[in-house]
């Protein structure tokens, strides 16, 4: 029983460390409580491992993991000893373990350093992306999870099918040059969220320009700009917090002013 | 869970047992979120939280109860609807259920 067992904590530590979404299924009240049961979302990368004991229960289980992880939920259940709904036998506890949200980061100026550090804390998988080899160096971003020398939009076109809801692209370059084919190319991906850096005359600049480059004023709305909560921020580290910030109020649905629904200037006089 | 897991997994291979409690259900204001987990090993070394500091004293006090004593796991209730005053709440207000079992799987 031992060596089943551990086999159970070894795949879901492999599991989380390969960025596979995974749940854990725990018997936590009821016959059989300490049971376990191991689901991957994607059954080609991983079998189910473990079992609750009666089959039937099993397969019900191992079904509502994975409705609870494609939501990337956690959540308490009550099963009938044949996984019967409606009844409360057993109770069940499924922990779902998506991999970490992703922050692409687009420009390797001052800001970005600050803006690692603090994605980091927040549990976000990190990369800088800028053309310019000499700026995007390990040395100037040790933080980083992944360094990219590519035009923003080259990586969009290459890897942007893997951004969701969860995700988040920081446009920092405010050089039209790059920021136009980036934003395009981050309105073609499903990431839940854009925000992209400039004064407010660079924001008009580049909202004009994208619109000549053909596109969509609607699309448009979804790209948070100029970047931030209205804090004031001048620093790198202020700037990198008024920006989390706005990424979190916007995931909870909070209304806090962000710089794209005011006015007057960005910075606060000190 | 995820944070803990792999000091988890060093006390096991240096052969010390450990007891793990995860927040398995929540009720109202809580600190932490479902899954939030802390162990304790059996020389009295901490990982982890599941609340904001309130309750951590009294999860440890179970955990070794858990591995000193009768190993069955089970569900353990905090919060402020406890009837006695004296009980370890939350200072949120809010009532969470941990489930505590020894770290054998």
């Amino acid at each position: 029983m031992d060596r089943t067992d551990r086999e159970i904590s070894s795949a879901l530590s492999l599991a989380i460390e390969s960025n596979l979404a995974v749940a854990l299924a725990t018997v936590i009240d009821g016959a059989a409580v300490g049971a376990k049961l191991l689901v991957f979302a994607d059954a080609a990368r991983g079998a189910d491992l473990g079992s609750l004991g009666n089959p039937e229960l099993t397969r019900v289980v191992a079904r509502d993991a994975r409705g609870e992880l494609a939501a990337g939920r956690s959540v308490t259940r009550h099963y009938g000893a044949q996984g019967q709904a409606r009844q409360t036998e057993l109770t069940v506890f499924i922990e779902s373990f998506a991999p970490p949200p992703e922050m692409w980061i687009f420009g390797a100026v001052d800001f970005t350093g600050a803006l690692v550090g603090i994605a980091r804390n927040l549990g976000y998988r990190v990369t800088v992306c800028d053309a310019r080899p000499i700026f995007a160096t390990r040395e100037r971003f040790p933080d980083a999870h992944e360094l990219v020398n590519l035009w923003p939009h080259e990586l969009l076109e290459q890897q942007g099918d893997r951004l969701g809801e969860r995700d988040a692209i920081c446009v920092l370059t405010h050089d039209p040059k790059f920021d136009v084919p980036a934003v395009q190319a981050a309105l073609e991906t499903r990431v839940g969220y854009i925000g992209c850096m400039g004064s407010r005359r660079t924001h008009e600049e580049r909202n004009r320009r994208l619109i000549e480059a053909g596109a969509d004023p609607i699309q448009l709305q979804r790209v948070m700009s100029p970047i931030g909560l209205d804090l004031g921020a001048r620093s790198p580290a202020e700037t990198a917090i008024s920006i989390c910030a706005e990424i979190i109020a916007l995931r909870y649905g909070r209304p806090v002013r962000s710089l794209r629904d005011t006015r007057g200037s960005i910075h606060g006089e000190s | 869970m995820r944070d803990i897991l792999p000091a988890l997994e060093n006390w096991r291979r240096s052969g010390k047992r450990s007891a793990l409690a995860r927040v398995v259900r929540i009720e109202g204001s809580a600190p932490r979120e479902l899954g939030a987990a802390m162990a304790v090993n059996e020389d009295g070394e901490v990982l982890g939280s599941v609340s904001g500091g309130c309750i951590e004293g009294a999860v440890v006090e179970e955990a070794r109860a858990l591995l000193a004593g009768d190993p069955t796991p089970k569900v353990v209730s905090f919060g402020y609807s406890d009837d006695d005053a004296f009980a370890v709440g939350l200072t949120c207000g809010g009532t969470i259920d941990l489930y505590l079992e020894v770290f054998d799987w």
